[in-house]
């Protein structure tokens, strides 16, 4: 079933916010100075998420292992729920998310100052690892035996 | 038989002093953070995580620093740590075709689609020790970028030969079947794909190593070829209940080898190729390629194949494939067996004295 818009939005800002490094969403955070008043409903958990694969990368599912996540969920005075699942271990990091995503479910004009800059930062250190790796591709051919 | 004995508490205390000093080594060298130990040593940290099937940089470099570089040690801890949390949740399976790739190489196809990227590779280095190193005062030069704009996605090597229909497809899942868990459930025998797959994606780099060496020397053949290796980053994606739709929580390096092998038809399927699959956490090439091998091997029920060879042995590779299995029963062995010991000296004693008698 396809998304619908709104979750669309959030799944793009719920994604950017977990796979931030935590030195991006403090200084992007700390930019914005803003501190809303919210309840924690669940404290920053630490726990495991198992991780699954696909027989021959497109088979029936497998387990691969597993990874730590860390997960936290709060409400802004408004009522408004936040949720947040991050890799690893980072209770600060999951309470932040959390908070952005009750706040950009309310104000979704924070998407610019806040998560705009997280996705660009994303994507340029991925542009930078393929780019490397392309300065690598190699040029095989083949010698002709007898000559 | 290990029997149970009291004392010792204060020559243990003494030896777990001892051992703090050690793994501290010669205090006017400076100590090993463990962010050096990440970021340095990562190969060790990715095998740790691999083995110790857990995902998580940080606690690895630390097993690694508390084991001393003892790797089957740091993964001992690793496994030892996972059990004290709860599981929150489980992933949507990976896509791997959507990596970031940063190395990615077939030996089967000279100017494969997506072009041969050899990344970061120990492989056409001259094995020579680079004394240069020694010295602690450099960075490295860095690495030369390529054009600004590289192409996103890498298409997998497997799905040329699968267009002209010469290679196997993947079995389709089957929803109804729950997926295996090793960490939940004892291992069955016979076991299906997926909890074969989990044994080798845990299992011991060099036992796995082996026992794919084992059937390039004849031990259950099965021609084999790289299809394709591949390197580099995949997001994870869980879908949380209390959401209703999947979100990424992180990206993960991971290494996937898809190894091609000749199969010359049954009863029911042509001559054509088949395929082993290795997917391992971190980058780990030779592990990868063992498991794909060995992945192969296991098949053998499914494409007729006689279990003829260790490799194809089901129960001989999976029950021994866990290197804390195995170093947990091979190791107690120096925990106090005096009780036994004594029982079986007797025993010899006694043998012997009825040997050494007179015969009537």
């Amino acid at each position: 079933m396809p998304l619908e818009a709104t979750q669309q939005q959030r799944r793009r800002w719920m994604s950017a916010l977990a796979k931030a490094p935590e030195t991006d969403l403090r200084q992007a955070w700390q930019a914005l100075r803003l501190q809303p008043a919210y309840q924690v409903l669940r404290k920053p958990e630490i726990g495991l998420t198992m991780v699954r694969g696909r027989a021959g990368g497109d088979g029936a599912p497998f387990h691969l292992g597993e990874m730590t996540v860390t997960r936290c969920s709060v409400a802004l005075d408004d009522g408004t729920v936040g949720h947040a699942y991050v890799s690893g271990r980072r209770p600060w990091h999951a309470e932040t998310a959390a908070v952005c995503d009750a706040l950009l479910q309310s104000s979704p004009d924070l998407i610019g100052p806040l998560i705009e800059p997280l996705e660009k930062a994303q994507a340029e250190r991925r542009r930078a690892a393929r780019a490397k790796a392309e300065a690598t591709r190699a040029e095989f051919f083949t010698m002709v035996r007898g000559e | 038989m290990y029997v149970a004995v009291k004392g010792g508490e204060r020559a243990i205390a003494n030896a777990h002093k001892l051992l703090a000093e050690e793994r501290r080594g010669d205090p006017s060298v400076p100590e090993l953070s463990v962010e050096q130990i990440a970021s340095q040593l990562t190969i060790a940290v990715h095998r740790v995580m691999a083995e110790g099937s857990l995902y998580d940089p940080e606690l690895a470099a630390l097993a690694v620093k508390q084991a001393r570089g003892d790797l089957i040690e740091a993964i001992f801890l690793l496994r030892a740590y996972r059990t004290t949390l709860p599981r929150l949740a489980y992933s949507l399976p990976l896509e791997t075709g959507r990596m970031t790739v940063r190395r990615r190489i077939s030996s089967t196809f000279k100017d494969v689609p997506g072009g041969q990227i050899l990344g970061p590779t120990f492989d056409y280095t001259h094995r020579l020790l680079d004394f240069s190193l020694a010295a602690t005062n450099g960075a490295a030069p860095a690495a030369e970028p390529g054009p600004a704009d590289p192409p996103a996605a890498v298409p997998g090597v497997v799905d040329i030969l699968d267009r002209q229909g010469l290679i196997e497809a993947s079995a389709p899942a089957d929803p109804e079947r729950p997926i295996g868990d090793l960490t939940r459930e004892p291992l069955n025998l016979p076991a299906e794909r997926d909890l074969r797959l989990q044994n080798l994606a845990r299992g011991d780099e060099g036992f796995l190593l082996s026992l794919a060496y084992s059937t390039q020397r004849g031990y259950g053949g099965s021609h084999p070829f790289v299809g394709e290796l591949r390197v580099g980053e995949a997001a994870v994606e869980i879908e949380p209940p209390e959401l209703g739709f999947p979100i990424e929580i992180g990206e993960i390096t991971l290494t996937e080898c898809q190894m091609v092998n000749q199969f010359k038809g049954s009863k029911s399927e042509p001559p054509q190729f088949t395929r082993g699959y290795g997917l391992v956490f971190g980058h780990c090439e030779r592990k990868a390629m063992s498991m794909a091998l060995v992945d192969r091997a296991l098949r053998g029920r499914e494409l007729g194949e006689e279990p003829n060879a260790p490799a194809r042995d089901e129960e001989f590779v999976l029950m021994h494939s866990d290197n804390i299995q195995a170093s947990g029963f091979t190791e107690h062995l120096k925990l106090p067996h005096h009780v036994d010991f004594q029982a079986e000296l007797e025993q010899i004693r006694k043998m012997r004295r009825r040997a050494e008698e007179p015969s009537e």
